[in-house]
C-alpha cells in the first residue's frame, strides 16, 4: 500500500535515514520500532509530508507518490496520530476532530448539529463519551489523545500511521485502541505502529522493521522473532549481554538513612490533591503509583512549588519551604524533572550547553555576569556523566532524540546540587537503550544519597526502581508499600482495590475537574 | 449554539465522583462555565453599566444626537478593529492599519473625483496590497508580525506622506457624490457608516463561526503546530487575514474620508493601538485560538463611551481619557488572565 525505496534524509551533522527500504502492506499491522535517533520519527514526517527526502522513492497505492504538505497526504488517504497529542486545546472536541472536514449547508457553512452529531459517533465508536461541544483541554490526555484517535480514523485512511499512541494512555484505553486496530486490519488499512512497549508489539502487530541508526536492520513478521532478539536488534547488542542485564536498570535496594531529607505533611490542591503526607530518606528511591489522573505528577509539583498547594507543609532537612514558589524549593534543594519535557523542560532552540546552565546560572555567576569557564566545567562533566549523545555543547537541544533530551534536562537540575530529586516519568517515550541508562543514572544518583522521589507508569520500574511505593488515589495516599511487599501484584491490588472500580475509573478518566465519560465498546 | 439532544448540564453525563471533600463536578462545570461567560460577556456587561451610569450623571449622555454621534464615530475604528480580530486570533498582530487607514482616506479622497467606484477600490487594492505582503512575508519567510507590520506601518505613512505633498495637501470629497453618502448619508436617522459597519459584522461573525476559514483561523492560534499537522492551510490562513486586515484598515479610512468629505492625513496615528485595545477588551485571547466578532464591537463602543463621558466632564483634559482606557485594559488583561488561570485549574 506504502512503501518507500532507498530514502535517505539528512539534517545538519545527522544523517537520520540511510537507504532505507519498507514496505507496510494493506490489513496489516506494521510495527516500526528502534532506538531513539534511529530515525522512526524520520521515517513518518517523509511519509506525511511533513519532510522532504534527500533521495529515494515513495510509492502509494503502486503509484510514485511525493506529498508536499501533511494535507496532500492526508487526502490521499494517510492519516497520522502522533506521540503528543497534536490538537487545539481552545477549540471544542467536535472541531477538533473534524477540522477541514466539518459538514456544510448548502449555503457552504458549517451545519453545527451535524458536526456534533457526527463527532460524538465517531467517538461512541471507540467507546469514549465526552460532550464534544466542550474544549478539548477539557479532557484528559487519553481522552485526547482517542480523539485524535478518531479523527484518523473517520477519514477515508489507507494507511493509519501511528507513533507511540499508547504512551498516554491507561490499559482500558489501550485495549479499546486495540480493537480498532483490529478493526482497521478487517478493513483493509495499513497501519504502521510505532511504539517501545513490546508487549503490545506482539499483541497487535503482525510484521516488523527495525530501524537502527537511520538504517534497516531487520524487516519480516513479528511472530518468527522472539523478544530477545529483537531487543538485541534493536540495541545492536549480543543476546548474552541483553539476558543478563534483566528487564531493568535497577540494582534494588539502597542504603537509606533515618532522618527524612524530603517531609511532604498533608498537601492539599482543590480539585487535585487532599491531604497527601510523604517522607523521603537520603539514599531512597520512593515511588509514587496510581493511576493517569490519581495525583502524582501534582503532589511532585506542589512539592517543588509549581503548584501553589490550599494547605500543607514541605519541609527539607528539617527546614519548611515557602509552598507555591520554584524559587524556594530549588534554593531549598528541591529539583523536579517534568512529566511534559516539550512544554515544560528543554528549550529546543537553545544549545545542550545553555539547557544546563540555565537553571543554574545565578549560582555560576558572579556581580550578575556569567563565569563561561565554570559552566563549561559544568557542561562537560554532565555530558560526560550522563552520557548525552549530541556533536557538542552547543548544538541545539531541539535537535536530540528524546532520550538524550531527557538527559540534558536531568543535568540541568543536578547541575543545582539538589538534595531531593522528583523525577516524572523519566523513562516515557524515550528507546530501551536511553531508558536503561536513566534507570542506572537514578539508581547512582540514590546511592550517592539523593533522595528520589520516582513517578513511573511503568510497572516493572516503579517496582524495581523503588525502596517504598506510596500509592495515590483521587488526589490521596491510600497505600505505602515497603521492602519486600513492594511487588507488581501488592501495588495493583492497592490501586484496584479500595475505593471500588467504578471510583477508580471516573477519577482516574479525568479527575473531579473534567466531567468526561470513556467506556469499554464490547 | 446548537441545540444537541443534551444539555451540557445533564446530570448523566457527568460522572460520579467518590470523595466528601470533593466538589461535585457539576459545581466544578458551572463554575467553569461562568468564567467562560464572564470571559465573553464581561465586556458586554461593563459596557452596559457604563451606559446607565453616563446616562444618569449626563442629561447630554442618552441623547439621539449624542448616541448617533457616537456611533458613526465607532464604525471607523470598529471596521479596524474587525480584521484586527481575526488576526489576534490567529496569534499575530497588525500594527499597520492605523497607516493604512490614513493612507486608505487620503487615496479614497484623492480617488472620489474620478467616481465613487474608484474612491472605494484604489484603498481597498492599495491597502489590501499592503497586507498581503505583510501576510505573505509573515506567513512564507516566517517573520514576526509584529516586526513585518512594523515596517508596513512606517511604510504605509511614507506613502500617504508623499502623496501628499508632506501632508500639506488635503484631498477634498465632492459632497454631491455617491461616495459622500456613503459617509454622509443616513437612513431611518442613522448614518450609512454605521449600517455598514453593522453589515460587516454580521458577515464577519459568519465567517469566523461558521465557515471553515474560521475554523482554521482558531485552529492557527489555538496551536499552529498541529493545525499544520492536521492539515490546515496555515500560511495560507495566516496570508488571508493580514490581506483582510489590510483591506478593512483601507475601507475603514475610505469611509470616514466620505464622512468628513475630505483626506484628513493627521488621522489614524495611534488606532492600530486602539483597535488592538478593542480587541483584547472584548475578550479575545491575545495569545490566539479564542475570541469573538461580536466582543471586538462591544470593545470599540465601550472605549469610545468612555472617550464621550471624559468629553461631557469637560473639566478634564482629554489626556485623561488615554489614561482611563489604558487603565481599563490592564484591568481587562488581567481578568482575563485570571479567568483563563481559573479555566485551566478547574
Amino acid at each position: 500500500m506504502l512503501s518507500v525505496t532507498g530514502l535517505t534524509k539528512s539534517f545538519p551533522g545527522v544523517r537520520a535515514l540511510d537507504a532505507v527500504d519498507f514496505t507496510a502492506r494493506a490489513g496489516e499491522v506494521h510495527a516500526l520500532i528502534g532506538e531513539n535517533g534511529a530515525g522512526k520519527s524520520t521515517l513518518i514526517k517523509v511519509l506525511t509530508g511533513v519532510y522532504r527526502p534527500d533521495a529515494g522513492e515513495v510509492a502509494y497505492a503502486e503509484r510514485p507518490a511525493r506529498f508536499a504538505t501533511p494535507l496532500e497526504a492526508q487526502d490521499a488517504g494517510i492519516s497520522t496520530i502522533y506521540q503528543e497529542v497534536n490538537l487545539v486545546p481552545l477549540m471544542s472536541v467536535a472541531r477538533n476532530l473534524l477540522l477541514g472536514r466539518e459538514p456544510r449547508n448548502r449555503l457552504g457553512l458549517i451545519d453545527f448539529r451535524r458536526m456534533h452529531r457526527e463527532a460524538d459517533e465517531a467517538l461512541r465508536d471507540l467507546g469514549v463519551r465526552v460532550d464534544v461541544r466542550r474544549p478539548l483541554r477539557e479532557l484528559g490526555v487519553g481522552a485526547q489523545q482517542m480523539v485524535a484517535l478518531a479523527r484518523a480514523v473517520s477519514v477515508n485512511a489507507r494507511v493509519v500511521i501511528m507513533d507511540e499512541p499508547t504512551s498516554s494512555l491507561e490499559p482500558r484505553e489501550v485495549r479499546t485502541l486495540f480493537g480498532v486496530i483490529r478493526m482497521l486490519r478487517e478493513r483493509g488499512i495499513a497501519v504502521i505502529y510505532v511504539s517501545h512497549r513490546l508487549d503490545e508489539l506482539y499483541a497487535v502487530c503482525d510484521a516488523v522493521t527495525v530501524l537502527r541508526d537511520g538504517k534497516v536492520v531487520h524487516t519480516g513478521p513479528l511472530a518468527d522473532l522472539d523478544r530477545l532478539r529483537l531487543v538485541a536488534l534493536m540495541l545492536g547488542r549480543e543476546i548474552g549481554e541483553v539476558a543478563d542485564e534483566g528487564v531493568t536498570k535497577f540494582t534494588g535496594e539502597h542504603h537509606a538513612e533515618s532522618e527524612p531529607v524530603l517531609r511532604a505533611e498533608r498537601l492539599s490542591v482543590r480539585h487535585r490533591l487532599s491531604g497527601v503526607s510523604l517522607d523521603i530518606r537520603p539514599g531512597e528511591v520512593v515511588g509514587l503509583g496510581g493511576l493517569l489522573g490519581s495525583g502524582r505528577s501534582e503532589t511532585a509539583k506542589a512539592i517543588a512549588g509549581a503548584l501553589p498547594p490550599d494547605s500543607g507543609r514541605v519541609t527539607v532537612a528539617g527546614t519548611s519551604v515557602r509552598t507555591g514558589s520554584t524559587p524556594a524549593a530549588i534554593r531549598a534543594g528541591i529539583s523536579l524533572l517534568p512529566e511534559d519535557r516539550k512544554a515544560e523542560g528543554v528549550v529546543p532552540g537553545l544549545s545542550v550547553r545553555e539547557n544546563i546552565a540555565l537553571a543554574a546560572l545565578p549560582r555560576l555567576s558572579r556581580l550578575g555576569l556569567v563565569d563561561d569557564s565554570r559552566v563549561d566545567a559544568i557542561v562537560d562533566t554532565f555530558m560526560r556523566r550522563l552520557r548525552i549523545k549530541a556533536s557538542g555543547p552547543h548544538q541545539k537541544v531541539g535537535e536530540l532524540s528524546g532520550g538524550n533530551q531527557q538527559k540534558v534536562l536531568l543535568a540541568r537540575w543536578l547541575a543545582m546540587n539538589p538534595k531531593v530529586l522528583l523525577l516524572d516519568e523519566p523513562t516515557r517515550g524515550i528507546d530501551v537503550g536511553a531508558k536503561a541508562e536513566v534507570q542506572k543514572l537514578i539508581d547512582e544518583l540514590a546511592q550517592d544519597g539523593l533522595g528520589v522521589l520516582l513517578i513511573s507508569s511503568d510497572m516493572e520500574e516503579l517496582v524495581e526502581g523503588s525502596d517504598r511505593v506510596v500509592v495515590l488515589k483521587d488526589g490521596a495516599v491510600v497505600e505505602e508499600l515497603t521492602g519486600s511487599a513492594v511487588t507488581p501484584d501488592a501495588l495493583l491490588s492497592a490501586i484496584a482495590t479500595t475505593g471500588g472500580p467504578a471510583g477508580a475509573e471516573a477519577g482516574a478518566a479525568g479527575g473531579p475537574a473534567a466531567p468526561q465519560h470513556l467506556r469499554e465498546t464490547s | 449554539m446548537t441545540t444537541g439532544t443534551t444539555s451540557p448540564a445533564d446530570p448523566v453525563r457527568t460522572p460520579a465522583h467518590p470523595g466528601a471533600d470533593a466538589p461535585t463536578p457539576d459545581r466544578a462545570a458551572r463554575s467553569e462555565r461562568l468564567s467562560a461567560l464572564a470571559q465573553q460577556h464581561g465586556a458586554l456587561v461593563t459596557l452596559v453599566v457604563a451606559v446607565i451610569v453616563a446616562s444618569l450623571s449626563f442629561d447630554t449622555f442618552l441623547t439621539a444626537d449624542n448616541m448617533e454621534n457616537m456611533a458613526v464615530s465607532s464604525a471607523f475604528l470598529a471596521v479596524v478593529a474587525l480584521g484586527m480580530t481575526f488576526v489576534i486570533v490567529t496569534g499575530g498582530i497588525d500594527l499597520s492599519v492605523g497607516s493604512l487607514f490614513a493612507l486608505g482616506g487620503v487615496l479614497a479622497a484623492w480617488g472620489s473625483r474620478y467616481g465613487t467606484a474608484v474612491a472605494l477600490l484604489l484603498p481597498l487594492a492599495v491597502c489590501g496590497l499592503v497586507g498581503l505582503v505583510n501576510g505573505l512575508l509573515i506567513a512564507r519567510s516566517r517573520l514576526a508580525p509584529f516586526i513585518v507590520t512594523l515596517a508596513a506601518m512606517l511604510g504605509a505613512r511614507g506613502i500617504m506622506l508623499a502623496v501628499t505633498d508632506e501632508g500639506s495637501k488635503t484631498y477634498l470629497v465632492d459632497k454631491d457624490t455617491f461616495f459622500a453618502t456613503l459617509g454622509q448619508g443616513k437612513i431611518l436617522g442613522i448614518g450609512a457608516p454605521v449600517w455598514i459597519t453593522v453589515a460587516l459584522f454580521v458577515a464577519g461573525a459568519v465567517v469566523l463561526r461558521r465557515t471553515r476559514f474560521g475554523q482554521y483561523v482558531y485552529a492557527v492560534g489555538g496551536n499552529e503546530d498541529a493545525a499544520a499537522l492536521m492539515g490546515a492551510p496555515v500560511a495560507r490562513t495566516k496570508i488571508a487575514v493580514y490581506t483582510l486586515s489590510g483591506l478593512c484598515a483601507g475601507l475603514a479610512g475610505a469611509l470616514n474620508a466620505a464622512w468628513l468629505v475630505s483626506g484628513v492625513t493627521i488621522l489614524g496615528s495611534g488606532m492600530e493601538l486602539e483597535a488592538i485595545s478593542a480587541v483584547v477588551i472584548g475578550g479575545t485571547l491575545l495569545t490566539g485560538g479564542f475570541g469573538f466578532i461580536s466582543g471586538s464591537l462591544v470593545g470599540v463602543l465601550l472605549l469610545k463611551v468612555i472617550q464621550n463621558v471624559i468629553n461631557q466632564i469637560g473639566s478634564l483634559d482629554s489626556a485623561y481619557q488615554q489614561v482611563v482606557s489604558g487603565a481599563f485594559l490592564a484591568v481587562v488583561v488581567i481578568a482575563q488572565t485570571w479567568l483563563g488561570r481559573r479555566r485551566r485549574v478547574l
